[in-house]
């Protein structure tokens, strides 16, 4: 990601199918396995960004990347902080006091099973080029646009 | 109940091995075959209830679904087959009508298959299209053969309204209720980012497509459902339906599901009753009527819009098509028997109806025997499968095709001729919010224009590979086709030599 | 003799033509045509060769002239029996001929300068030239045996099987004055040997010589036949001698905008045009876009007083033109004109789609 190339995901609603395989997509992604099914298979899944659905309406909350994130700010070890552009989080430092998962207000991180905290990093230095989320929904509902 | 006359048309095979219990085919199935097993913690399928849409199959991540045909056989009968023993079972039980969807499935010649093309060699060279012109537009209307002059003897145009499309094809009518909302969103978009033209259907014309009036031709059946002034002047050209190919002889069915307030709305009918169409128009007993009704139409809109007359092929199509040409229409379309549709009764889509490449070649021969043929451009549909059927059906004399189950199979159709259940789990043929939701037109017109345009350039090589670069120069040019396969009566019907000849 | 066409097989030809024209009217013997077509010999393959000039007959300037073959005594008979019938016979002859070694199965050649019975030509309620025309169709179509290959007035086609400098030879056309020569070498990839044939093909007064193979000819065929016409030699030049009629005689479009129809400019460039050139230009080649013309070719039409030459939109086919004051040459190629005029003012080659027309700027002298 270079600094004059800003993207972000922009999620619209009227199309989300309620599917889920983008959450499928994006923990196969991060698995850091190459074939599905041995990534996927008989796992409790951990993708990055997650569906909230309620009668007709869908929709995949994922990390803003806000320009001034409360979660860096609430941070107590440094662990989430910019790098180019993308909020991240390392790994080594998070101590999992899930101060984060709490005051994101649009409640994008969330808890993990490995690495205490997750949410979406655009995937940056993970398997693909390109975020998974955005080539794997069907229907257009979450697109890569330039800001 | 207690005797299963039905057996399950499909089986659906899973490699348990490869799924990962996404329950995507559970989500998207709109008929219910899918679901997760807490207990065995497995997918399971109910393969009663599947159509065959392929919707599972097409999402699943990890390609662990195939939908066979059911293995379960009937003793071998050449005569009773299994389809026709089952139909029998059905009418037994419910004493009805037997429906289906989409076109004529049964194993009738193809003759689109039985013609080849030619290509320019030594005697005469053939065109590259990426380097030199190869020009594909298309006007279509009445022209006349009297030169009319202004005072300084310059020529003025003296010809009816015209349509012009960028090239030889159009999307063929199919309503708005049969079909989504979405699906005409994706087809309106697609005709006009195309400059061509799509067809409302009988449908109507909703509302909100008004905007793409210059791409839109209006239709008014039998039922005249959403025909009212405004209406017939929103288009570029009104077409009045007599028949199509699916069903020759009777009118459009849409269930009385599929009809939602909008649906309701649009065409000026009352919500949840089926909306079946008389079979002839009420006002159009004779041919001398359909003239009174071609000048209505005409009166209506000012002149300024040309009337295309679409009828089903039957037997005696030229004559019908004669007629036609002489009672002030400016197009004819002629539906071959093969065409699709949302719903009818499968004895009369399956048995009524001659083959339109017969039909297209005698029209043509018969209208230009008798002088005519330009008092109409005839646009011919049912069915037109690829590229290489356009070009064959402009060589028979056609001067546009109609395309509308390839329209639809771009957008995702996977032809389980199931429409007229509501159903259409791929958003196409189904007023279900939550399914029409599932056709996205950013995406769906995307891929119309994707396939029109793949196509044109496919048009465009076949053309230079003939010596021609523009495709008028094609049209009725029945010595660049030749017939294969075919008896003494065939090719004298089409008008073309055998291979070799 | 077997005609073409009979067997329902169309014969594709390459070839060479050559025209000369005196915009004064100024008329020149054959021997200069003969010499310039002989120049392109390699061209032909002596399967076919042709004339036609204009200006030929003064004394009969107002009379058709019918140039008739026959392959018999028994087609002569039958034939003149119809003209008689129909026409005011006022010379009857057998055109001059010189044995000539290459020219062989000479059919009879007969000419005729002809007028429509007045009373006839009135109860049939059509102008002359229709009448003509139709009664030309007539003997070409249903008298076994006899083909009508020239029928203009002070105009005559001469043509036979066989290399155009031979041809022209045989005719002896070094004794014919005319102000319009056009010529014609046929190289036919397989021929009955017929003699009617060869080109020039002749309506009325309108002829065509063509080099190529138009990829449209159904197309065409199948729309003018709509008009009375009949295709019955399946040839590419019988289908444009045609057309040119039913544009030209029967419309009344000028020779200029009926090289719009047949050679209708690309879509492109007619969009670049101003508004009321555009509308014109759309008008006619939607109009008549059955009459398009695809594929390779180059004509020269001639007519009383003019004469058009035109190459199809892509040039595929070559044609040059010279001018040499009064004097305009046309020809496949360069060295043929300069073989018979060896300084010219000008010399050009003509645009593809790009009709080039030149019409008498007086009287015939």
């Amino acid at each position: 990601m270079q600094v004059n190339d800003m993207k972000m995901i922009k999620v619209n609603e009227k199309w989300c199918l309620g599917c889920h395989l983008c959450e499928y997509y994006c923990a196969f992604a991060n698995s850091g396995v190459e074939d599905m099914v041995k990534a996927l298979k008989d796992m409790m899944i951990q993708p990055k960004l997650r569906i909230e659905q309620k009668d007709k309406i869908s929709f995949a909350v994922s990390c803003r990347h806000c320009e001034d994130p409360i979660c860096v700010k609430s941070c107590i070890t440094g662990a989430l902080s910019i790098i180019d552009n993308v909020v991240s989080i390392d790994k080594k430092r998070c101590i999992g006091c899930y101060t984060c998962v709490l005051v994101c207000p649009y409640g994008a991180v969330m808890p993990s099973q490995e690495g205490a905290v997750r949410k979406c990093e655009l995937c940056v230095g993970n398997s693909v080029s390109s975020p998974a989320c955005v080539s794997a929904c069907p229907n257009k509902a979450i697109e890569l646009v330039e800001v | 109940m207690p005797i299963n006359y039905i057996i399950p048309q499909f089986e659906i095979v899973r490699d348990q091995s490869r799924c990962i219990k996404c329950r995507v085919c559970e989500r998207q199935c709109a008929n219910e075959v899918h679901h997760y097993d807490e207990d065995y913690k497995i997918m399971v399928a109910d393969e009663s209830k599947c159509v065959n849409c392929h919707r599972c199959v097409a999402l699943c991540p990890t390609s662990a679904l195939k939908i066979v045909k059911n293995q379960d056989s009937f003793k071998e009968n050449g005569n009773w087959t299994a389809e026709i023993i089952t139909d029998v079972y059905k009418q037994a039980s419910s004493g009805g009508v037997l429906l289906s969807s989409m076109g004529n499935p049964m194993k009738f010649p193809v003759y689109w298959d039985k013609l080849l093309i030619n290509a320019s060699q030594v005697t005469n060279p053939s065109i590259d299209p990426l380097r030199e012109p190869m020009e594909t537009k298309t006007f279509l209307g009445q022209k006349k053969h009297e030169i009319k002059r202004d005072n300084e003897g310059r020529i003025i145009s003296n010809l009816g309204p015209q349509l012009e499309l960028s090239t030889p094809i159009m999307f063929s009518a199919m309503s708005y209720g049969s079909l989504s909302y979405n699906a005409h969103e994706s087809l309106a978009r697609a005709a006009k980012s195309l400059s061509i033209l799509y067809n409302t259907g009988e449908g109507g014309l909703h509302e909100d497509f008004y905007q793409y009036g210059s791409n839109t031709i209006v239709q008014v059946a039998s039922g005249r459902f959403g025909v009212h002034k405004d209406y017939l002047n929103a288009g570029a050209a009104v077409e009045i339906k007599m028949g199509q190919g699916a069903k020759p002889g009777i009118g459009g069915h849409l269930p009385g599901t599929k009809i939602t307030e909008d649906v309701s709305k649009t065409r000026m009918i009352p919500v949840g009753t089926d909306a079946i169409s008389p079979a002839p128009h009420h006002d159009i007993y004779s041919i001398e009527d359909l003239n009174q009704l071609v000048m209505s139409l005409k009166h209506a809109t000012d002149f300024k819009k040309p009337v295309i007359v679409k009828i089903a092929a039957v037997h005696n199509v030229s004559a019908i098509a004669s007629g036609i040409a002489r009672s002030g229409a400016d197009i004819i379309a002629i539906d071959g028997f093969r065409g699709g549709t949302g719903a009818a009764p499968v004895r009369i889509r399956d048995n009524v109806g001659i083959p339109i490449e017969l039909a297209l070649a005698s029209v043509d021969t018969r209208l230009r025997n008798e002088g005519i043929r330009d008092n109409v451009s005839l646009v011919v549909g049912g069915s037109i499968r690829s590229s290489a059927d356009v070009v064959k059906a402009i060589a028979l004399g056609a001067d546009a095709v109609y395309i509308a189950t390839a329209a639809l199979l771009a957008l995702g159709c996977h032809l389980c001729r199931t429409c007229y259940s509501g159903k259409c789990n791929w958003g196409i043929a189904t007023q279900r919010e939550d399914l029409v939701k599932r056709l996205n037109p950013e995406i769906g017109y995307e891929r119309l224009v994707n396939l029109i345009n793949a196509w044109t350039h496919e048009i465009k090589e076949m053309m230079g590979g003939m010596g021609i670069n523009s495709i008028e120069a094609l049209r009725g040019n029945r010595l660049m086709l030749r017939g294969i396969g075919l008896n003494e009566k065939e090719l004298e019907i089409l008008g073309v030599r055998h291979a070799g000849e | 003799m077997q005609r073409e066409g009979t067997d329902n097989y169309r014969i594709p030809s390459g070839c060479a033509i050559c025209g000369i024209f005196n915009r004064d009217g100024k008329r020149i013997s054959g021997s200069d045509i003969i010499q310039a077509i002989a120049i392109m010999h390699e061209r032909s393959n002596g399967l076919g060769g042709g004339f036609a000039g204009y200006g030929i007959y003064p004394e009969y300037k107002e009379y058709y002239a019918f140039h008739i073959f026959y392959d018999d005594d028994r087609a002569k008979v039958t034939c003149e029996e119809y003209l008689n019938k129909h026409f005011d016979v006022v010379n009857l002859s057998r055109i001059p001929t010189k044995k000539h070694p290459k020219i062989v199965n000479e059919p009879l050649i007969f000419r005729y300068f002809v007028l429509p019975h007045p009373a006839d030509l009135f109860s049939s309620q059509l102008d002359e030239q229709e009448y003509t025309s139709l009664c030309v169709t007539r003997i070409n179509t249903d008298i076994e045996g006899a083909y009508v290959f020239s029928s203009g007035k002070n105009m005559g086609v001469f043509k036979a099987v066989g290399y155009p400098e031979d041809v022209g030879s045989f005719y002896k056309l070094d004794e014919y004055n005319a102000y319009c020569w056009t010529a014609h070498g046929r190289y036919p990839t397989n021929t009955p040997g017929w003699w009617g044939g060869a080109h020039p093909f002749s309506l009325l007064d309108c002829s065509i010589v063509h080099n190529g193979e138009i990829s449209s000819y159904d197309a065409n065929r199948r729309y003018i036949e709509m008009f009375g016409y009949k295709c019955n030699l399946l040839t590419d030049t019988e289908v444009i001698a045609y057309i040119l009629d039913f544009l030209v005689r029967k419309l009344g479009l000028t020779y200029s905008e009926a090289a719009s129809v047949i050679a209708a400019p690309f879509w492109s460039t007619i969009d670049r045009k101003d508004k009321e050139e555009k509308e014109r230009l759309t008008y006619l080649r939607n109009t008549f876009s059955s009459l398009l013309i695809t594929g390779p070719f180059s004509i020269i039409a001639g007519f009383s007083g003019g004469i058009m030459a035109l190459n199809d939109r892509l040039k595929l086919r070559s044609m040059v033109v010279g001018e040499k004051g009064p004097a305009v040459y046309i020809s496949s190629e360069e060295s043929a004109i300069r073989k018979i005029c060896k300084d010219l003012d000008s010399v050009y080659s003509p645009r593809g789609g790009e009709p080039v027309i030149y019409t008498l700027r007086g009287g015939i002298s």
